[in-house]
């Protein structure tokens, strides 16, 4: 096994957040902040005004060549030929059957030149099943995971906050860009995982700590892991790990719309038999009605019998409730339907809700 | 409170619990190392009054966004009384941990089990360990 299997691996902006007092844990192999300030007080940075997070944990692979379009096609679950060079698009990485190895963005840099950009935990399994599907085709598939720290901007004041500190242009949502970061090449992903409007900068690790104190010299609050936890499971985005696994396909998960089994890609012919036949079940969001917090492995229970397990739950800052998500039985999932969580013995009741459980009122 | 404080007159638990003992009642709480190391309280899960509460066991949970926590009883009792007040304003458990976050009072069964508790040094030196 390579050390980064085994040794705890630290971000280029690890002394920072140290620093700056912030309560440090492990996650994914990784050292990582988990709150500074309070998670409360992050999570509404974000959605009030600008928050960073320190994303350098996740991996980056590089695919080029002349087949870069027809690997990715094979192996991703989006239709890739539809992103045009600066585009990005959100993809399943599948099985044969179906399961999901990871969820990611990838973003087109030239006609032949993609970034992928993977979960830290599934880096290593990405990248090796990466090369094994690669072989009958004309492309490399690097490992550029060392060349960039990853700051995640993000909140309805990031763009302003970015574009006045930085001084770049910044892409459209869903859209990525060449820029210059600290004089080094660098690049602008007009994405990320809040619900909320923001960019997601790839740097020069050398650079990571002086354009981190400018940021936060310019007003943006540093948000750990912990915030952004809670901020996208407001907006119900899913979480390889607890939402996705390669147990599941992305139809039970609610992810059919970025599956296009045209393309033919690796597990599309399960795909296409689950969204035809149906799935046993679905994942839902759901907020507790009364009082409680509901935690990820809590039974969901509807007239006494278990109908499902929460996959992820929290306290939702945004919506001041306990909420979360859950893998039910599908004649179960119909939003409005009243359940209960079993939370640690006390029985708590919650009903389904429609996603996003948060939703930005304009 | 921003600084670790840890008053004088409590006896101390080792699993990070408070006592006031005053007569044959106590009352109790979580010291500013469990609230700080849980993070923001965003709900407190009373006991009922009238509950027998077993010295080194949990008797109710406190949960911030992230975790949940166990209440250890620092000693053995009936509750008398619990902090309603925490219902709506869990944070004041940061606040004010020996204060208005208090979080029940305990008619004591075994007073004598006081003598087993850390007073302020002890568990102070208990902690820099």
């Amino acid at each position: 096994m390579s050390d980064a299997a085994t040794a705890t691996r630290r971000t280029p902006l690890y002394e920072r957040h140290v620093e700056l007092g912030a309560k440090i844990v492990p996650f994914a192999g990784w050292e990582m902040p988990v709150q500074y300030e309070g998670i409360r007080e992050e999570h509404s940075a974000v959605r009030r005004h600008v928050g960073m997070f320190d994303v350098s944990h996740m991996g980056e692979v590089e695919v080029e060549g002349h087949d870069a379009l027809a690997f990715l096609q094979r192996v991703l679950s989006n239709d890739v030929a539809k992103i045009e060079i600066g585009g990005a698009q959100y993809s399943c990485l599948c099985q044969e059957d179906g399961g999901v190895l990871d969820d990611l963005f990838v973003y087109r840099l030239g006609a032949d030149r993609f970034l992928i950009v993977t979960n830290a935990a599934n880096h290593e399994t990405d990248l090796a099943w990466l090369g094994r599907q690669s072989r009958q085709f004309d492309v490399i598939v690097r490992d550029v995971a060392d060349r960039y720290a990853m700051l995640a901007v993000q909140g309805p004041h990031a763009r302003a906050v970015l574009s006045s500190a930085l001084g770049i242009e910044l892409p459209p949502r869903f859209h990525v860009s060449h820029v210059r970061v600290g004089r080094r090449p660098a690049l602008a992903c007009g994405t990320g995982y809040t619900g909320e409007d923001g960019v997601e900068l790839l740097i020069d690790p050398e650079v990571a700590s002086p354009i981190w104190a400018e940021l936060l010299d310019a007003g943006v609050v540093p948000c750990g892991l912990g915030a952004r936890d809670t901020l996208r499971l407001e907006v119900c985005f899913p979480l390889h790990g607890n939402e996705l696994t390669p147990e599941r396909n992305p139809v039970e998960a609610g992810l059919g719309w970025c599956c296009k089994e045209a393309t033919g890609f690796v597990g599309s012919e399960a795909i296409a038999r689950a969204r035809a036949e149906g799935t046993a079940e679905t994942l839902v969001a759901f907020t507790i009605e009364d009082k409680g917090i509901p935690r990820e492995g809590n039974p969901v229970l509807r007239d006494d019998e278990q109908v499902g397990v929460v996959t992820s739950g929290t306290f939702a800052p945004s919506l001041e409730l306990g909420a979360g998500m859950a893998y039910v039985s599908t004649e179960q999932a119909e939003v409005g339907t009243e359940i209960e969580i079993d939370v640690r013995g006390k029985r708590r009741r919650a009903r389904i809700a429609s996603k996003p459980l948060y939703a930005k009122r304009s | 409170m921003a600084e670790a404080n840890y008053p004088e007159d409590l006896r101390y638990h080792e699993e990070h619990d408070w006592a006031r003992i005053e007569g044959d009642q106590a009352t109790m709480g979580i010291t500013w190392y469990a609230q700080d190391s849980l993070g923001e309280v965003v709900f407190f899960d009373p006991p009922e009054v009238g509950a027998t509460v077993q010295k080194d066991s949990s008797y109710a949970e406190v949960e911030s966004v992230k975790a949940v926590s166990d209440v250890i009883a620092p000693l053995s009792g009936e509750i008398v009384e619990v902090n309603d007040a925490l219902q709506d304003n869990p944070e004041k458990v940061n606040e004010d941990p020996y204060g208005d976050g208090w979080l029940v009072k305990v008619r004591l069964s075994a007073p004598e089990e006081a003598e087993t508790l850390l007073g302020v040094q002890e568990y102070r030196k208990m902690l820099d360990r």
